[in-house]
């Protein structure tokens, strides 16, 4: 049957079971959203600006699993698009990209709204197409799909010269491909698995670290089989979040340098290190020679690329982590380590890092942890970057996969709203809040409208302290106190929300956070909530800059209360 | 004591762009590279890239599996320092006068190299060898006068009737991307 390029993309996009695509049209793009109306099961969101369409597809990929679509058109909108494209690439998060492109007798003329955006995006994408004709369309979205979301998963963006979409060409689906130079390695190597066995057995002081493999590879009941059968505590990545239940009385917190002091204490105090499908970030790790000087590294990743990366490993797995696990647990003795207990007990006792202070003002952390409490743990969480990101990771307990929706490696502030959109579009029976700085939400609050186009149901939580929070922190911390370009002023968000049709309220109370709250989860529709927050609040613990990990800053305070507030801090032992 | 220069192949698909994914990754991630020789392979529609990598400063292991990763790289292997054989082609211009062409013609001789053109002022010797093997020869010529010089850069292959994109090679640990059509 004969299709136009436009129909082609389409109609592959309708066989890989493509539900939503965010993003916004132009000249060149034009005839492929011309041909949208004939695939009805395609639906579109019209996002502000491209960068919010790829955010919300990386949200929306995100919570389902599934591969995020943005559309662009040529130029500016697919430059605009490429902050989005590079934060998938770093968190790993399966997108496809369509950008138009200004027809081939055009390429290379400097013609209006061009720009080379495969070589752009080279360094940034899994990998990236230059569509030369229709006829070959339907095995590049073919590819383009299998590249994004098998293997390590990652964003593949296919440029679309505007000709090649009006171009006719015989439709011929390709039942497989298969990519001369990809083949994944999935099975994990039987010797080296059983090596890691024998040390997990053998270990006296194990920790796994838990990273985002796990949540792409679907492995959560996997890891907990093996902590459980082996008693090993798990301490996460900030993207590992929600890949072990944080209630789980294994579950040891988010480690790294804003992570729990008692993370941080097992990883260094480890003789046997289990790290699944986790990279070794320098944000986790800090100076990489001091980090768990005394352990034997078990590293299981799908990407070879990683291993020995970072850090030295001893038993090196590539595999994906729920095969691989399948495989180790079945080698894996019942095992206690009673002093392990006693010593990682003590230290979490001794340092709680999610205790909040009593205060007059609206702590931040409080408002996440009375987020926790309305919601009963029940949402999904997307956050900006900096100070908020870290309070919503260390005071919201995630207990089901790809609960907490965050720029990991990238850092990219200005992700929550969008990837909020994204994640509601992907997962419209759950509550979505966005938890944002008021510096990160004026990068994307733009994307109010596209909330309200959609009545997309996103609750937002600014926690509003008048900062670029994080970096003041660092200024207060290591630059004394000079806050040069952090004090900014922000708009009345409340009105900013009503203008574009949405609900909100500003809360300055303490004692107002909760109803506050209470609020906005009764309203239908999408809310917003500018807390306004202590304005010189630190995000604790922290380990310096260039530190080994366990050289942490505490929250300076009179005395510690144990086990004041926190379910998460268990008295018994194992 | 272990080589400080590696010698890795890649097998490439002969797209456009591919070069430019390569040669983007090296400068990336910041390897070191000391030559790049592409050519096509006994393979239709696959290009055969040889790079030297300086393992003083390169981790050859990142760069292997990083290569590896680019989609359009079908396969890369590392060649073993003293199981390959390796050759370069170096085209040198010397400046020449009547007084020395002689003796640079004798030089040229004994390094089985050719005179493939000759100036009034100059000649142009091509040599093919390893690198020790050119290096020798630009020395000896240096003191006449290069005017001009061009090197391909290091090929190489295993020595015997192993291919190593057929046969799984034990010691270079290279990972296997085997070929699948369909």
């Amino acid at each position: 049957m004969k299709m136009t390029g436009a129909q082609i993309i389409c109609e592959c996009m309708a066989r890989e079971g493509v539900e939503v695509i965010f993003g916004i049209l132009g000249g060149a793009v034009l005839p492929l959203y011309d041909t949208l109306p004939q695939y009805p099961q395609l639906r579109h969101v019209l996002v502000r600006h491209e960068q919010g369409a790829a955010h919300a597809a990386d949200g929306y990929a995100r919570v389902t699993g599934k591969v995020g679509v943005c559309f662009a058109t040529s130029g500016p909108g697919a430059t605009n698009l490429v902050t989005g494209i590079a934060n998938a690439q770093l968190d790993s998060v399966p997108m496809v990209a369509i950008t138009g492109q200004v027809a081939t007798p055009f390429i290379g003329k400097d013609a209006f709204q061009e720009v080379d955006i495969t070589g752009i995006t080279l360094p940034i994408t899994k990998h990236n197409y230059l569509a030369r004709d229709a006829a070959s369309l339907a095995k590049t979205v073919r590819e383009a799909f299998l590249l994004a979301r098998t293997g390590r998963p990652g964003p593949v963006l296919i440029d679309v010269p505007r000709d090649v979409f009006q171009e006719e060409a015989e439709f011929n689906y390709p039942s497989k491909v298969a990519p001369a130079g990809y083949k994944p390695t999935l099975q994990g190597h039987p010797t080296q698995i059983k090596k890691a066995a024998r040390l997990i057995n053998e270990a006296r002081r194990p920790v796994i670290l838990a990273g985002r493999g796990i949540l792409i590879s679907r492995a959560s009941a996997e890891v907990k089989y093996l902590a459980e059968t082996a008693q090993i505590p798990v301490v996460t990545t900030l993207l590992g979040i929600s890949s072990f239940p944080e209630s789980h009385i294994l579950n040891f917190g988010m480690g790294g340098m804003h992570g729990m002091a008692y993370a941080n204490m097992a990883n260094s105090n480890a003789d046997v290190i289990i790290a699944i499908g986790m990279r070794f970030d320098d944000r986790f790790t800090s100076r990489v020679s001091g980090f768990a000087p005394g352990a034997r590294i078990i590293h299981i990743d799908i990407d070879p690329a990683e291993i020995g990366k970072n850090v030295r490993v001893d038993v090196p797995i590539v595999g994906d982590v729920k095969t691989v696990l399948d495989a180790l647990n079945k080698l894996i003795e019942p095992t206690q380590h009673i002093d392990w207990f006693e010593q990682l007990d003590l230290w979490r006792k001794e340092h709680p890092s999610t205790y909040i202070r009593n205060s007059n003002g609206i702590l931040p952390q409080y408002v996440v942890r009375k987020i926790y409490d309305v919601t009963e743990g029940n949402a999904i969480i997307t956050t900006g970057v900096g100070q908020n990101q870290m309070w919503a990771a260390q005071h919201f307990w995630y207990d089901k996969p790809n609960q907490f929706v965050s720029s990991g490696g990238l850092g990219t502030m200005g992700f929550g709203l969008p990837a909020a959109i994204g994640a509601k579009i992907g997962c419209p029976d759950e509550t979505v809040w966005c938890i944002d700085g008021d510096g990160g939400f004026q990068m994307t609050l733009q994307e109010l409208g596209t909330i309200a186009q959609e009545r997309a149901a996103v609750k937002i939580a600014i926690l509003n302290n008048g900062y670029l929070g994080m970096v003041r922190q660092w200024q207060e911390m290591f630059y004394e106190r000079r806050y040069v370009a952090t004090p900014l002023s922000g708009p009345d968000f409340v009105k900013v929300a009503e203008a574009y049709g949405i609900s909100g309220l500003k809360v300055t109370e303490k004692e107002d956070v909760e109803p506050a709250i209470e609020k906005a989860m009764a309203e239908d529709g999408p809310f917003l909530l500018d807390f306004r927050v202590e304005p010189e609040e630190n995000v604790y613990p922290m380990v310096p800059p260039g530190e080994a990990i366990t050289e942490m800053m505490e929250e300076p305070r009179e005395a510690i209360k144990v086990l004041t507030d926190s379910a998460k801090l268990p008295t018994s032992n194992i | 004591m272990a080589p400080t220069k590696h010698t890795l192949v890649a097998l490439v698909e002969d797209k456009p762009g591919v070069l430019n994914r390569i040669s983007s990754l090296f400068r990336r991630r910041g390897f070191n590279i000391e030559s790049i020789a592409v050519g096509h392979s006994e393979i239709p529609n696959v290009s055969r890239t040889t790079i030297v990598v300086d393992g003083t400063t390169t981790s050859v292991e990142q760069v292997r599996k990083q290569l590896d990763k680019v989609v359009d790289v079908v396969r890369v292997f590392e060649i073993d320092e003293d199981d390959m054989v390796t050759r370069e082609l170096a085209l040198i211009k010397v400046k020449a006068t009547s007084a020395t062409r002689s003796e640079i013609m004798q030089i040229v001789d004994i390094f089985r190299a050719n005179i493939v053109d000759v100036g009034v002022d100059s000649v142009t010797v091509e040599v093919t060898g390893d690198e020790n093997k050119i290096n020798s020869l630009l020395s000896l010529l240096h003191s006449f006068g290069i005017r001009e010089l061009a090197r391909t850069g290091r090929i190489a292959m295993t020595r015997g009737a192993l291919n190593p994109l057929t046969a799984e090679k034990k010691s270079s640990g290279a990972r296997s991307k085997t070929q699948k059509t369909e």
